[in-house]
């Protein structure tokens, strides 16, 4: 598999996602910076990472998405090329239009940074496959803005066409006002797009990979889109 | 020229920013405040003269950038 990692001025998880990456695909990923106009060729996952781009200014990842990179992003996407973003990669895709809705501020207003559960609801897609339907992963969260909302009717498709992936839920799967740590619509942790080609997720999958991390229920995402474009090839 | 553009959430997006500027109101003992929702403002200033152009080019700043009409809405004004 071989990867790009957008960088944008204020990032600072480039560097976890990189050694998460180059761990489980054996490819050392490219590098992406922002003011770049083209990806390079032969690229399977494009990685949006996590931080603060642009000091958060304006929105969380709104001036991220209107960088020049992006529109590259874009039509790499636009081509069925897979695109995963997590925390303020799932900001920039959402305020670039590649995924709908909106990171809202966390419901109870704190910066969250801990150990959540999540509950991977399927396992037929390119992000899930490393994973069992209905398992119960842990992987942190770090974030002010994690929040998801969408209007009603966007919230209805995104459940109808089985869209949400990743949900916050208890350790034993359970998911309830208390598990949702920070207020999001039906519980939302990750998505993707009609296509199924592009993943947001708030909490941070790349951070536990490795025995020296306490976890390693995060490789599963990689490992399965690993597995995902070795069959495709 | 001078203008300016607000931007507000719109109605029924929770805003929990708002909810805690609301309840510090309240602990400081302001009168009469029922609720608060918070928003932003954008003083531009424009080179040319032409107001019609101006409110074009505002609208197509709040539209790409300034707001997220997702869940934001946004007013136009040209002050002069």
């Amino acid at each position: 598999m071989k990867s790009a990692v957008v960088v944008f001025p204020g990032i600072n998880r480039e560097r976890d996602m990189a050694r998460a990456l180059k761990l489980i695909s054996g490819h050392e990923p490219a590098m992406i910076w922002h003011a770049e106009t083209s990806l390079p060729k032969d690229t399977d996952l494009v990685v949006v990472p996590g931080g603060f781009s642009y000091g958060d200014y304006l929105r969380c990842g709104a001036i991220a998405a209107r960088a020049p990179v992006m529109a590259s992003v874009r039509a790499f996407a636009g081509q069925g090329g897979l695109v995963l973003g997590v925390c303020n990669g799932f900001q920039i895709l959402c305020e670039g239009g590649l995924l709908p809705g909106v990171l809202m501020r966390n419901a109870r207003l704190k910066f969250i940074c801990h150990d959540v559960h999540l509950r991977v609801e399927r396992s037929d897609t390119p992000f899930t496959r490393g994973y069992n339907a209905g398992q119960v992963i842990r992987v942190p969260i770090a974030h002010g803005e994690g929040n998801y909302e969408a209007d009603e009717e966007t919230l209805k498709r995104l459940e109808g066409e089985g869209r949400v992936l990743y949900r916050y839920c208890s350790p034993e799967g359970e998911v309830s006002d208390v598990s949702n740590i920070n207020g999001a619509a039906h519980s939302i942790a990750g998505i993707v797009n009609d296509r199924g080609n592009v993943l947001g997720m708030m909490p941070h999958p790349e951070n536990h990979v490795e025995d020296i991390m306490g976890c390693t229920d995060g490789r599963g995402l990689f490992a399965g889109l690993v597995a995902h474009l070795e069959r495709a090839a | 020229m001078k203008a300016r553009v607000t931007v507000t959430l719109k109605s029924g997006i929770l805003d929990p920013q708002g909810k805690a500027i609301e309840g510090a109101l309240k602990s400081l003992g302001v009168d009469g405040v029922a609720s608060v929702r918070q928003g932003k403002v954008f003083d531009i200033e424009l080179a040319g003269s032409d107001k019609a152009k101006a409110e074009a080019a505002l609208k197509d700043a709040a539209d790409k950038l300034l707001a997220n009409t997702v869940i934001e809405n946004y007013r136009v004004e040209v002050l002069g």
